[in-house]
């Protein structure tokens, strides 16, 4: 696996120069961008593969049916791309403020506390057009888990608390909150072994993308993610948020608003958390229940990290993270592995890709003359 | 409830035995993170390593029938996590706060990947003292059975209190925390410190755990902990990096996390899950009230990503 990332790098490496000999120095950090954690990735699948194998699983097929279980059939490209969505959308989470210097982590809470919120605008406006109800839901969504991490954002900025445990915190919280809701004040009396609250009604579900199962939240991610790309990179608001993550002190200077900045840059990035709440509420669930804490915030941890916090690249990353996890079912079935190897090769993956940072303008051949 | 001479008492005196059973994880993980921070590095994998801990405790609990080789195992896996922590954050350029997230992932995944066949079986639990022998009260007793765990944990703050005000070992931990250069200047690897504090701290919480799977609650699951290593990370910050006041926040920690059950049992049940989310908000009002935006942290390490 490493291999083959090397030989793609001699191709980079050797053809290119002999067209155009300015090519490595103007592209070189981009052919780091996507080599490095390529490689990162693959090393991470070779040591999962020895890992399995000393379980007494055969590696090959390891890598075989996880092939098939994501991107074999149309089938399984079908369960990679709607596992993809939410994740886009956590992603973005953790990306936006990063921008800003900032560790965010919570966006499972602010998931959670957007499916809570878009499911009550649902169940409020009961009868309604579904139309209304669905913007209605994706409103309360994004204002539900926008405010979630804002709060995150304020403690750090006028408390200097600590945002990344903040934000840990408030996972826990926000599912202690969906838990006694559920339970009590919004549970459907119908719901006897796993409390739920009313469905929002077959109606007002957003439904499958035409020719295929996949839901319409993909397409919400795709536009959330090429809109935090414009913004960061080709706005005035983008530029000033990457001032302030480069140096704060200089922000102040030049007279940023760094407050507004933070706090805005934290709603945004709960709001796209949020909305992976009420996409999985009115595509998958049909209601609010424990089933959602199903880990979407935390992988989209890893794809931002993965992604090296760039919006467009989440894309690509989601998917790719997206087809891990689908295949676990088949490596569940096939190869009698628990259903924790996805956690596992996650875990694997992230520890490689962090190592890889310290790899960023060290490669010889990347470097140019000058 | 069977003793109805004691009536609303029962809350009292389950949240004093929750304050001594539930603490212990909280200890010894704010114990173990307070030394590793003190280096000057944080590392948020100590949730990662508390479930490893408890995974490994009883796994080996299980196959020799001693408690105790369990606990020790628990250790030497969180040192070994621990190890890799340092060993990672030791690259140039590496953030120690997202290698924390990682092994946070990694250590929960691993656990439960290796722990799927231990869930069926009963390991030997580690064995309590009875300070309630006084008593003829059953909540009384119960409130006082002791883990021996717990008694180390109370030794520990103390004794880390004293180390790293007079021992050599203590000081060079304090000068990598606080100034690396100096550190340097006197000869002193500051990655070795780190990686030995690291250690140290991930042996700790690895303990930690030991005690969730072999004494309280005392079973292996995969929802053994949820945040508890996060919170006791939390817990040293505003424990202002002394081994003392990480005792009392610890034991103020595990009464606020047995009031929920503690109500339950004397028939409160509406709000059970709010009750149960009690240290998580406990942790963040203290951390809202201790901080400001203004200066750093008194007693905060010079070196700490986490508070420049």
């Amino acid at each position: 696996m490493t291999t083959e990332a090397a030989d793609s790098a001699e191709v980079a490496g050797t053809i290119a120069p002999a067209a155009d000999p300015g090519f490595l120095q103007r592209h070189g950090g981009t052919i780091e961008y996507v080599l490095i954690p390529g490689a990162a990735l693959a090393g991470a699948l070779v040591v999962f593969g020895i890992f399995v194998a000393m379980f007494g699983k055969n590696p090959l097929d390891l890598y075989f049916y996880m092939y098939y279980g994501a991107f074999g059939t149309w089938f399984s490209w079908q369960n990679t791309l709607t596992r993809a969505a939410p994740l886009i959308l956590t992603a973005l989470c953790t990306a936006l403020p990063a921008q800003l210097g900032m560790v965010i982590i919570g966006g499972e809470g602010a998931l959670l506390i957007g499916a809570l919120s878009a499911t009550s605008a649902a169940l409020a406006l009961q009868g309604m057009p579904p139309l209304v109800v669905q913007i209605a839901m994706i409103i309360a969504g994004v204002i539900g888990g926008g405010l979630w991490i804002m709060l995150s954002g304020a403690l750090r900025q006028y408390r200097g608390v600590n945002e990344t445990i903040s934000s840990l915190l408030l996972v826990y919280i926000a599912l202690a909150i969906l838990n006694h809701l559920v339970e009590g004040a919004m549970r459907d009396p119908a719901s006897l072994n796993k409390p739920s609250t009313r469905e929002i009604g077959a109606a007002n579900m957003i439904g499958s993308i035409p020719g295929t199962d996949v839901h319409w939240g993909l397409v919400f991610g795709l536009i959330a993610a090429i809109a935090a790309y414009i913004l960061i990179y080709h706005t005035v608001f983008g530029f000033a948020a990457r001032v302030a993550g480069g140096n704060i002190r200089a922000a102040k200077i030049v007279g940023l608003g760094v407050s507004k900045l933070i706090l805005t840059v934290c709603f945004l990035a709960g709001g796209a958390a949020g909305l992976a709440g009420m996409v999985e509420v009115a595509a998958v669930q049909g209601r609010t229940n424990a089933n959602l804490a199903a880990g979407y915030g935390f992988t989209g941890i890893l794809v931002a990290f993965l992604a090296r916090q760039n919006p467009l690249a989440i894309i690509p990353v989601a998917i790719l993270l997206g087809g891990i996890s689908a295949s676990g079912g088949l490596l569940q079935r096939r190869l009698g592995l628990p259903d924790a190897s996805v956690l596992v090769l996650q875990g694997i993956i992230f520890v490689f890709v962090l190592a890889s940072d310290a790899l960023y303008g060290r490669i010889g051949f990347l470097k140019g003359k000058s | 409830m069977a003793d109805g001479s004691i009536g609303l008492w029962t809350v009292p005196l389950a949240v004093l035995g929750g304050a001594i059973r539930v603490s212990t994880p909280f200890l010894f993980v704010s114990l173990g993170e307070c030394i590793t921070e003190r280096s000057g590095r944080i590392n948020l994998g100590l949730e990662g390593t508390l479930v490893m801990g408890a995974m490994s405790a009883y796994g080996i609990s299980y196959l020799t029938g001693s408690p105790w080789l369990g606990v020790l195992a628990a250790g030497i896996t969180g040192a070994l996590l621990g190890a890799l922590h340092a060993g990672i954050c030791s690259l140039p350029r590496v953030n120690d706060v997202a290698v924390g997230i990682a092994l946070m992932l990694f250590g929960t995944g691993l656990a439960f990947y290796l722990g799927k066949p231990l869930i069926e079986p009963t390991a030997p639990r580690l064995p309590a003292i009875d300070f309630g022998w006084w008593s003829d009260i059953p909540q009384v007793r119960a409130a006082l059975r002791v883990n021996v765990l717990f008694l180390i944990g109370v030794a520990l703050a103390p004794i880390l209190y004293w180390a790293f005000r007079t021992t050599r070992w203590g000081l060079l931990i304090r000068t990598a925390g606080e100034s690396s250069d100096a550190a340097r200047a006197m000869g002193h690897s500051v990655l070795l410190i780190r990686l030995r504090a690291t250690m140290v701290g991930g042996f700790l919480a690895g303990i930690g755990g030991s005690f969730l799977s072999l004494f309280y609650p005392g079973s292996w699951n995969e929802g053994l902990s949820s945040g508890q290593g996060i919170t006791a990370v939390a817990l040293v910050i505003f424990a202002r990096w002394d081994p003392l006041l990480c005792l009392w926040a610890s034991l103020a920690f595990g009464g606020a996390a047995a009031l929920g059950p503690a109500l339950q049992s004397v028939g409160v049940t509406s709000g059970y899950h709010l009750f149960n989310a009690a240290p998580y908000i406990l942790t963040l009002a203290i951390m809202i009230i201790t901080c400001s935006p203004k200066r750093t942290l008194t007693g905060a390490p010079a070196e700490l990503s986490i508070t420049r």
